[in-house]
């Protein structure tokens, strides 16, 4: 599998990275020895097989603890968090109570 | 307390037990272990770069807490006075947390992980921050921002990433307990590389509340010791469901000392094939081997399995590792944390900027590579390939657990190598991880435990994976282990 610099490009732009020339070219390389070693995994038969979308089940879980088999969620409340001055604070561009960035829309 | 499996250079050190006595008996103070602490920091940091950041305010406020407990004959929590060293990427109130990133410099996060309050709850003293590999992404500690960190049993190696600092702080006795992070042997591989226990447990079985995502379907927080016991002891405090994380399980919590000492007679040991073949150190292979036959000695029975699809992890873990890190790292535009550069005025042109000049390479590296398996066109080929493989990977320990009730390999194919040996060749660096990542892949519990010395000097590690929520079987059996080598 060969990335050619247009997907190199695609694909910074995609993710907000701007790149050097020299990030581009160097990429492009070791990119292309990455996607050759994951390629590997076209040799395995996947047919039936489903994909993981859970780590550890609810099941083994409580199995394993003897315990309450249903997940527990939280009751669905507003819990005030009262930090969003120290949050801002951190902010390189605050205007209280809004995080301020480059004007985006024309008038 | 034997040095022949550690590197230390400074004769006996302190344990949770030990403290928690020396407390009780009123021979040292709290206080009086972190000023050594520090002392030692100071003296040793330089040489090391294990530290980041350091919190002595913090400290000897706690400190003093611990000892006005003692004074007043209040009980003492279970890990009073214990100094503690946090890795980057976890976030530490009114300390500063950069992640090893020029994205997060300065960056003073308003709250505490779950793990740290859990800690300093039960009495810990937290010493400071500790140096990783930006955003915990990297084997050898060298992609940090702010420089490697040295391996205290060889200066001129690196002591395993990307919790470097962490190991490199306990391995030195610059902490008693190091928390750090595993997404893909971040935790094992350093304590290999350094000497020292580390434990990773189950997925879910700590909170990541308050831990900067690497890749959310793996990442775990987990503890640097001196001693099985330790391990088990922080795991006693910082294991267990938390509102603030919803994949945190809610499975009871052991007494994890609670085995420690007990015979391990008819255990079951597996040893997969596929985690000795070609490529790996010979010493690292003697060493195992050594390793297995101790084990034998103390009783376990020993089971040959086969894991099959071992050979895929590599692969399998770089795409999904990289196309939830590429999500993860999303947030960090330069709005809301972090220095902003203003590009070319526009907001995404302040986002690419920011993004293209405070990352370091082998982050944009991996945002580029998630970024291209997760785009239109490759998502099936590489994504759904990559957890259906994950599946596979992980029905091998599911039937491994059933021929065995632990699984022994060694931790890396390679001792500590030197500093600057793979920084230009990242498969080969990510290759380092080729025994670890399964245990991710898996949502399995796993330990690093010493296991000798190469002829060189170098700490070898060796591996017990357990089935999930496994970690008092895991502990069981690594400190049976630790007992019946340091006794030699």
């Amino acid at each position: 599998m060969k990335i050619s610099r247009e997907e190199m490009l695609r694909v910074a732009e995609l993710a907000h990275l701007e790149l050097s020339e020299a990030e581009i070219a160097k990429y492009e390389h070791q990119l292309d020895s990455i996607l050759d070693y994951i390629a590997k995994l076209n040799a395995v038969d996947t047919s039936n097989v489903e994909p993981m979308a859970q780590v550890v089940s609810v099941d083994s879980s409580s199995a394993s603890a003897g315990g309450n088999a249903n997940p527990t969620f939280r009751d669905d409340v507003v819990i005030p968090c009262d930090i969003s001055r120290e949050v801002l604070d951190r902010a390189p561009d605050a205007a209280p109570p809004y995080f301020r960035v480059p004007k985006v829309i024309d008038r | 307390m034997s040095e022949t499996l550690r590197n230390s250079a400074s004769g006996d050190r302190w344990t949770i037990g030990s403290i928690r006595e020396g407390l009780l008996a009123k021979r040292v103070s709290a206080r009086e272990i972190a000023e050594q602490y520090f002392a030692a920091i100071a003296k040793e940091n330089p040489k090391l770069n294990a530290y980041l950041a350091l919190s002595p305010e913090r400290a000897f406020a706690q400190a003093d807490r611990i000892d006005a407990l003692v004074t007043s004959g209040g009980a003492l929590p279970a890990l009073a006075g214990v100094p503690v060293a946090i890795k980057d990427v976890i976030s530490t109130r009114g300390v500063m947390t950069t992640g090893g990133s020029r994205i997060l410099e300065n960056y003073v996060p308003p709250y505490d992980a779950t793990a740290v309050a859990r800690l300093e709850s039960a009495g810990a003293v937290m010493l400071g921050k500790t140096n990783c590999d930006e955003f915990a992404m990297g084997s050898s500690n060298e992609n940090s921002a702010y420089g490697p960190v040295h391996n205290p049993v060889a200066l001129d190696r690196v002591p395993g990433g990307s919790s470097g600092g962490s190991a490199a702080a306990v391995a030195a006795n610059l902490a008693v307990v190091a928390l750090g992070t595993d997404t893909g042997g971040s935790i094992r591989q350093p304590g290999g590389f350094c000497g020292i226990p580390a434990l990773m447990p189950t997925y879910g079985r700590v909170s990541r509340y308050g831990l900067t995502a690497l890749a959310s379907s793996l990442d775990r927080i987990g503890p640097f010791t001196n001693t099985v016991r330790d391990a088990a002891e922080v795991m006693n405090v910082i294991a267990g469901r938390d509102v603030n994380d919803a994949t945190s399980s809610s499975a009871s919590v052991p007494d994890y000392t609670e085995a420690l000492g007990k015979s391990v007679k008819g255990l079951r040991i597996g040893i997969p094939r596929e985690y000795f073949g070609p490529g790996m150190d010979p010493a690292v292979r003697h060493n195992i081997e050594a390793g297995i036959g101790t084990l034998e000695k103390l009783g376990c029975e020993t089971v040959e399995l086969n894991m099959p699809h071992t050979e895929y992890a590599i692969a399998v873990y770089y795409i999904l590792l990289t196309a939830e890190a590429s999500s993860n790292l999303a947030r960090f535009d330069g709005v809301r944390y972090g220095p902003r550069e203003t590009g070319d005025g526009t907001l995404t042109g302040m986002y690419r900027a920011t993004r293209g000049h405070k990352f370091g390479d082998e982050v944009k590296r991996r945002i580029i590579l998630g970024t291209y398996v997760l785009s239109a066109g490759y998502y099936d080929a590489y994504y759904r390939k990559a957890q259906q493989v994950r599946t596979l990977i992980t029905r091998d320990f599911e039937e491994a657990f059933r021929k065995a009730d632990l699984i022994v390999t060694p931790t890396s194919p390679a001792p500590a190598f030197k500093l600057g040996e793979k920084t230009n060749d990242p498969l080969a660096m990510y290759l380092a991880d080729i025994y670890t990542v399964t245990g991710d892949l898996s949502g399995v519990t796993g330990i690093s435990i010493p296991c000798g010395f190469t002829p060189e000097g170098l700490p070898v590690g060796l591996q017990i994976f357990g089935p999930h929520f496994g970690e008092a079987r895991v502990l069981h059996l690594a400190n049976a282990f630790e007992v019946a080598t340091s006794s030699n």
